[in-house]
């Protein structure tokens, strides 16, 4: 069984110029030891989707649709107290900036410490040689020495490592990593990554990765899925995605991605930019930047249409008899 | 000095004072404390080509930027501008020219637009500023021409930077920037903030001024990629320094310095085939730099030489590099 089940998920912000439909019928699921990335633009919706599970969208934002199963169980619209239990205990989440995540008053020990008592029934020096543990295995070096440093002591990768263990501190099943590594530099960033893909074959977490980086999801992702304009353009492994991508935005995407000793005087590039929320073409939201668009693009949304082998699925109308269009 | 460097920089030193002030200095009994941002950096550029600097961040790029536009009073050094000393004219006349003349696009197009400004407004600044231009109706053409020149419509001169997406926005900077007719564009992560897609649309305008205007940039990023798909010439800088010059291919085909291997190891790739040595350790805080080669605590091939002695930049092949594993063969 999966440890997360997204089915339909649907996210609206009403503003005084109507609704906005931020994220529209999203299905996708985790398996434990997998890591799943998402992957779109900037305002595609992919950080709302890893906020509506953890139950931190910011109002006026809501859940208007679909269900969020965690092992089964129903979490759409758990209440705050009973969601703060969940969260912690079974979800650990990372988010991009590690400055801003951490309180800056207190010491990295007692952060661990306090999150640990919060969701686990140790004592004090239980709960501290757990904290210590914790910063072993994301690779803090002198964690003894360290427990009582403040935040701003760290520098930003290490930051980063104390907000990873401060997410494992219960052996979360789900991790929601967003965007965990922009704010850091390539190299650290290769450490981070190593750390997430060590977590996920060791303890069998199930981790969503959301980024807005190729790159990143290459490395670190076992399946991806590509967000556009708050719907699921295509989803599969992170091999067949990447080589062969089906969608045409994927397509244009992974085009427009220069790559060192590719030597082009100019990169293909997707001509214009997304749609703004509240002015979303009817059916195929892709479908005014699309060379493919027919009639039916601009009429009907598409579903989901298997594309290509090992489950890769597009939603595109092209894919919709099986076969590409000539 | 050759007729063809545009921009020639020597001995560039930057220094910012981050001491505690003068009454905790006397109570605690410490000195004072200066930030090395860059220490001592030598490169030219050649008119009509892209030179990069690559490094990651707190390596002091963008303070190089901003020291070669002028918005630095630097500590040490020389720019030399066209032949023009930066940092030793004083006449006012002399400066305006220059600045006419080198223009520079900033990293987040959301920061550096002013949004009470009409677009025309902000694009006819220089125009105005440097007077370029006979009366309202030529300032207006000339705006029309440069909204075109970048890819927009010049109604979209009477609309406010907020109705604009971030791709368009930067190409509203780079048209400001293009407005005094420079010579010389200093480029600081001109992408970085835009996603994938518009990123491709920006860096392809870029090449396209490029070969209509006759431009030089100076570019900097901190990505790999962009770097290479855009330069002619890259120098990778670390804590300061730079470490290697290189033209484009070398980089990426033979990299010498141990931090340019160690940087193009750890760059996520999209063939996920990259056999990972992750890098050990961070950049060190550049207020207490390491002695010697300041890369020596992470390098692999570092010995007594490197942790006492600091390393000038040497011509290899084409390249430059500054390291004593290299020019004593040991690599």
């Amino acid at each position: 069984m999966a440890i997360l089940e997204i089915s339909n998920l649907c996210i609206e912000f009403p503003t005084r110029r109507g609704v906005l439909s931020a994220v529209e019928h999203l299905s996708l699921s985790i398996e434990a030891g997998e890591i799943l990335g998402i992957v779109g633009e900037s305002g595609a919706g992919k950080s709302l989707t890893g906020n509506a599970i953890v139950g931190l969208l910011e109002p006026p934002g809501h859940v208007t649709g679909g269900v969020i199963l965690l092992n089964g169980q129903d979490i759409t619209h758990l209440s705050d107290a009973e969601m703060r239990k969940v969260r912690g205990a079974q979800i650990g989440v990372i988010f991009q900036d590690p400055l801003t995540s951490l309180d800056p008053l207190y010491t990295i020990g007692q952060q661990l410490v306090q999150t640990i008592q919060t969701h686990m029934d140790l004592s004090r020096a239980d709960a501290k040689r757990r904290a210590i543990d914790l910063l072993v295995e994301v690779g803090i070096p002198a964690p003894e020495r360290r427990f009582d440093a403040y935040p701003h002591e760290f520098s930003g990768g290490m930051r980063q490592r104390v907000v990873i263990a401060l997410a494992l501190c219960c052996d979360p099943c789900l991790i929601i990593a967003d965007e965990p590594t922009t704010a850091l530099d390539v190299s650290v960033q290769a450490q981070i990554i190593a750390l997430l893909k060590r977590l996920a074959r060791e303890k069998g977490v199930a981790t969503m990765l959301v980024t807005h980086d190729m790159g990143v999801i290459a490395e670190a992702a076992d399946r991806v899925a590509v967000i556009y304009s708050g719907r699921l353009a295509e989803i599969g492994e992170v091999r067949s995605v990447i080589d062969t991508p089906k969608h045409p935005y994927t397509k244009g995407l992974m085009d427009s991605i220069p790559q060192i000793g590719q030597n082009l005087e100019l990169l293909p590039n997707i001509p214009g930019a997304m749609p703004r929320l509240d002015s979303r073409p009817d059916g195929c939201a892709f479908n005014p930047r699309c060379e493919k668009a027919k009639a039916v693009c601009r009429e009907k949304m598409s579903g989901l249409f298997t594309a290509g082998e090992k489950k890769q699925m597009a939603a595109c109308w092209v894919y919709a008899g099986g076969d590409e269009y000539a | 000095m050759p007729d063809d460097i545009i921009l020639d920089v020597k001995g560039l030193k930057m220094y910012f004072d981050v001491s505690a002030p003068l009454i905790s200095r006397m109570i605690r009994r410490t000195s004072k404390q200066m930030l090395k941002a860059v220490d001592g950096l030598n490169f030219s550029i050649r008119r009509g080509e892209t030179f990069s600097l690559v490094g990651e961040s707190g390596c002091g790029k963008s303070t190089v930027a901003r020291a070669v536009a002028g918005l630095y009073t630097i500590t040490d050094g020389d720019i030399v501008v066209e032949g023009e000393n930066l940092s030793k004219i004083r006449d006012k006349t002399k400066i305006a020219a220059i600045s006419k003349r080198v223009q520079m696009i900033f990293q987040s197009p959301y920061a550096s637009l002013d949004p009470r400004w009409r677009v025309r407004d902000i694009i006819a600044e220089p125009i105005r500023a440097f007077h370029l231009a006979k009366d309202k109706a030529d300032e207006r053409q000339q705006v029309d021409t440069l909204l075109r020149q970048v890819g927009l419509s010049p109604s979209d001169g009477e609309k406010y930077p907020h109705e604009f997406s971030g791709g368009q926005r930067q190409r509203i900077s780079i048209a400001r920037a293009l407005s005094s007719r420079p010579e010389f564009l200093i480029c600081d992560e001109p992408t970085s903030a835009l996603d994938v897609s518009v990123q491709a649309q920006i860096l392809n305008l870029m090449t396209e001024l490029q070969d209509d205007l006759g431009l030089t940039y100076l570019f900097i990023s901190h990505d790999l990629a962009v770097i290479d798909h855009i330069s002619d010439w890259i120098g990778v800088m670390y804590l300061g320094r730079i470490c290697e010059i290189t033209p484009q291919p070398e980089l990426f085909k033979n990299p010498l310095h141990p931090y340019t291997r160690l940087l193009l190891a750890t760059i996520p790739d999209l063939s996920g085939e990259t056999t990972h040595v992750p890098l050990e350790g961070e950049v060190p805080n550049p207020i207490n730099p390491p002695t010697g080669c300041t890369f020596h605590p992470r390098c692999p091939y570092a010995n007594e030489r490197c942790k006492r002695e600091r390393p000038e930049l040497r011509r290899i092949g084409p390249s430059e590099v500054a390291c004593h594993a290299i020019e004593e063969g040991r690599i």
